[in-house]
């Protein structure tokens, strides 16, 4: 076992953990520690872009991007933090412009901007053009710049270290942070870092689901490992599915496509969206829009053979259009499914895409581990975390803006905490619960295979707890989560070895996702309302009187499968928007 | 107004089929020399070779260990050998690869870790070594630089690139000379050096300038073969030298 003492460890190397590394390291001694290598992070895999209110294009203002990110979430968002982050929106983009993002451009050479859904002007008049992108790879130029700005400021990385633990301890009667620890990929070896302040930066957990939009890698691990040591998250069962996945394959096309004007048709070729958000149409938030989709596959109005999914036509718009704006979407339809959006209709459908929840945090990025204590010295940020800034439904392109806003706040904050403190001192035995889960795993004799048990999770949870759910659906997944829970103390890792042992691992993300599986059902039941991405059809409207108010889970301590979920609640703050209905 | 277009034609129902790799294993603690070991899958013909390897590992061979994330050609994690070219596993189709047996084999020119993973600190070494970042010179505008579409579309192609390392590890020359920086690392100084608010050409065609730099290219295209994100590498490697001689850019 080797230590580490560092001022600031930064866990994740995605948008947030490196633009929070960006601040930090010219502050403190920062190490950023990844699972992946930086440039393999899926804030790349963003497309559209990210919202501020520039107005380089027609009159915008930061005030009606918070009306629109408060609505857009259907009022479950924290309206102090929105509105920080639609302030700070403009300078953020203004700072990854300087650092050499090479945004699409006006005529005049300034940053363009185009539509995206909920994006209004003047509350809700009529879709404005408020998303700075770079054709449709933002993600990956805002990944690739970040990246390119921590090799130019000397950042530390320690590339392929999962980590697998959070170190507090408790002094004077409460929690404070001392380091995490972490699992060296190439050789095995269990690593301690010491540190004064810790940023969980780690994503999201899309891999709960089969269909998705997510990488391989994201299984959240950041919010499984804060759960596990007695830290609640916050509105779980939250989840965004994205409507226009490519149909079976879940992989991601950009709003940005009807932003450009792209129309989403059923079987018959008609635009069903006009039924739906008479104003907006394709470009309603994307809770409505998944919504709208699936009834029109439930209803028999679907394309396909199986009559399971619908259509994305960008039929109408031009090729230089449809190849200068979104080249690499027409890619991915042409590579997956063998067709051309230029003259074909694409088969989509929605998929599992962004968790609205996750771990508590207040606007200064620090960790909550009840309705308002700090954890001194922990910080998260991105999609990690539950500010909240998206509430019960992001709008498309503030996650890039989250990660860009948050991340930084989240440097200069863990930053300032290590130059102000002392090392919180390391318990006895720092790495006891890492090594016993490890070699647990790896010496484990049963028959159970970690992608069996992960394939039967990723079904119940696309069956029972995707866009629809009932009370039926929930106890359902719910009791096939417990099962799978009892199956998985049975598995057996084929790979013994010390040397990137990848089996190990996927055993190990394996139980991560259970647990945030567990949760995100438990969560989803105790709701009984419809809003933003948790529909549930047994409670169809919005319940303000009972569920205007954020959900906090946390585990109830036990061994192994013994262990349960206490739903707690916390107010949402309100500053200058009262809940209203909302109509596109 | 609702369009009545006719849909497109429902894609015919496939059926999967077995499908038999030959995959080049290595396991460091066991293994002295890599050697190939074979597995029959059933796969549809629309599946990504990822999809193969990851159901071989999940059903058949736990050990069998390659590196993968996004699993749609972004995140750059799975660049293989597949049937003796460099490809990224989750953008080849099963269907693409003709009849036969596939083999897979991890990329050339980088020290072997372990199955299909290879050691990437050399590559990203010269990724680095080459200055990847906007330098500027003069005052910090207050709001954004400014730059004209037609600026934007000088580099606009470089700026794809993923780091997959695909195009630098089926380079000949990359493969014996390990001092020579490889492709993927002069797409990076491309990107700066052509972008109109850059103001650090000059110390980057200073580097690429040294003899492990961009004169080792031969022109041979195997990289702009082997790029998953259709970048024309070698016609970029051609601008770099070009501005070498020249001296502007």
């Amino acid at each position: 076992m080797q230590t580490h003492r560092f001022d600031v460890v930064i866990v994740g190397a995605g948008g947030a953990g490196m633009r929070a590394a960006l601040e930090s390291t010219k502050r403190a001694r920062t190490a950023v520690l990844t699972k992946l290598y930086p440039t393999r992070s899926h804030t790349g895999a963003a497309q559209g872009g990210m919202c501020a209110a520039l107005a380089n294009v027609e009159e915008d203002n930061w005030e009606w991007h918070t009306f629109d990110t408060v609505k857009g979430g259907d009022y479950l968002v924290d309206q102090d933090a929105a509105e920080i982050m639609c302030k700070e929106a403009i300078d953020a983009v203004i700072d990854l412009e300087k650092m050499g993002l090479p945004f699409n451009r006006t005529p005049e050479g300034r940053i363009d901007q185009r539509r995206f859904g909920g994006h209004t002007r003047n509350h809700g008049e009529a879709a404005v053009r408020r998303s700075c992108y770079a054709a449709d790879r933002t993600g990956h130029m805002i990944l690739q710049t970040l990246y390119q700005n921590c090799v130019k400021e000397g950042v530390e990385f320690y590339n392929e270290f999962y980590v697998l633990d959070l170190i507090l301890v408790e002094r004077d009667g409460r929690k404070e942070t001392a380091g995490v620890v972490a699992y060296e990929l190439a050789t095995g070896a269990i690593h301690v870092f010491h540190a004064k302040a810790v940023i969980f930066a780690t994503g999201g957990y899309g891999k709960v689901w089969k269909t998705t939009s997510n990488a391989h890698t994201l299984t959240g691990d950041g919010m499984a490992i804060a759960y596990r040591r007695g830290l609640p998250l916050e509105d779980m069962e939250f989840y965004q599915f994205h409507p226009t996945g490519l149909a079976g394959l879940g992989v991601l096309l950009t709003e940005g496509a009807r932003g450009e004007g792209g129309i989403l048709r059923n079987a018959s070729g008609e635009r069903f969206m006009e039924r739906v958000a008479p104003t907006i149409k394709d470009l309603a938030p994307r809770d409505m829009v998944a919504r709208a989709m699936v009834a029109e596959v439930r209803e028999g109005r679907g394309a396909g053979p199986d009559k399971d999914y619908v259509y994305l036509d960008l039929t109408h718009l031009p090729k230089e259009q449809i190849e200068a704006k979104l080249p690499d979407i027409t890619e991915f339809a042409r590579t997956y499914l063998g067709v051309d959006p230029v003259t074909e209709l694409v088969p989509v459908f929605p998929t599992a895409h962004y968790a609205m929840g996750g771990i508590p945090t207040n606007v200064e990025t620090e960790v909550l581990s009840d309705n308002d204590t700090v954890v001194p010295g922990l910080y998260a940020a991105g999609e990690v975390a539950c500010v909240s800034v998206h509430g019960a439904n992001r709008l498309g392109t503030n996650s890039l803006l989250d990660i860009n806003v948050f991340g930084r706040r989240a440097g200069i904050a863990a930053a300032d905490f290590a130059n102000s403190h002392d090392f919180a001192p390391l318990p006895e035995d720092p790495a006891a619960y890492t090594i016993s889960l490890v070699e647990g795993l790896r010496s484990g004799a049963g028959g159970e295979r970690v992608a069996a048990i992960r394939r039967d999770l990723q079904q119940t949870m696309d069956l029972n707890a995707q866009v629809y759910r009932t009370e039926a659906t929930l106890k359902e997944a719910f009791t096939d989560i417990q099962e799978l829970r009892r199956r998985y103390r049975h598995i057996a890792v084929q790979d013994k070895g010390a040397r990137y042992n990848t089996d190990l691992l996927e055993a190990i993300e394996l139980g991560f996702l259970l647990d945030l599986a567990e949760v995100t059902v438990v969560g989803a039941l105790e709701r009984k309302e419809s809003r933003g991405g948790h529909a549930r059809e047994d409670y169809p409207g919005r319940d303000d009187v009972n569920y205007m108010r954020h959900t906090m889970a946390y585990r109830i301590p036990g061994a192994g499968d013994e262990s349960g979920v206490r739903i707690d609640y916390k107010p949402v703050t309100i500053t200058r928007y009262q809940p209203m209905e909302r109509k596109y | 107004m609702t369009a009545t277009l006719e849909p497109t034609e429902a894609p015919a129902r496939i059926e999967p089929r077995d499908v038999t790799f030959k995959i080049r294993r290595f396991i460091p603690e066991t293994d002295d020399d890599p050697h190939w070991e074979e597995y029959v899958v059933s796969a549809y013909p629309t599946d990504r070779v990822l999809d193969a390897l990851m159901k071989i590992k999940g059903e058949q061979d736990g050990t069998l260990t390659f590196r993968r994330s996004c699993g749609h050609g972004i995140c750059g994690s799975d660049a293989m050998r597949i049937n003796g070219r460099n490809r990224l596993a989750c953008k080849t189709l099963i269907k693409d690869l003709g009849t036969g047996e596939i083999t897979v084999e991890a990329i050339k020119g980088l020290p072997l870790e372990k199955d299909l993973v290879v050691d990437m600190e050399p590559f990203f070494a010269a990724y680095r070594a080459v200055k990847p970042f906007l330098i500027t010179d003069g005052h910090e505008p207050t709001k954004e630089r400014l730059q004209s579409a037609e600026e934007r579309a000088v580099f606009d192609d470089t700026t794809k690139c993923i780091l997959c390392a695909a195009c630098t590890t089926s380079c000949p020359v990359f493969w014996t000379d390990e001092q020579y920086f490889g492709p993927a690392a002069i797409v990076a100084a491309h990107r700066f050096i052509f972008d109109s608010r850059d103001a650090g050409a000059e110390a980057r065609l200073e580097i690429l300038n040294e003899k492990e730099g961009v004169w080792r290219c031969r022109t041979t295209f195997n990289c702009t073969d082997a790029c998953p994100r259709g970048i024309e590498v070698t016609k970029a490697i051609q601008q770099v030298k070009r501005a070498l001689i020249f001296r502007r850019v």
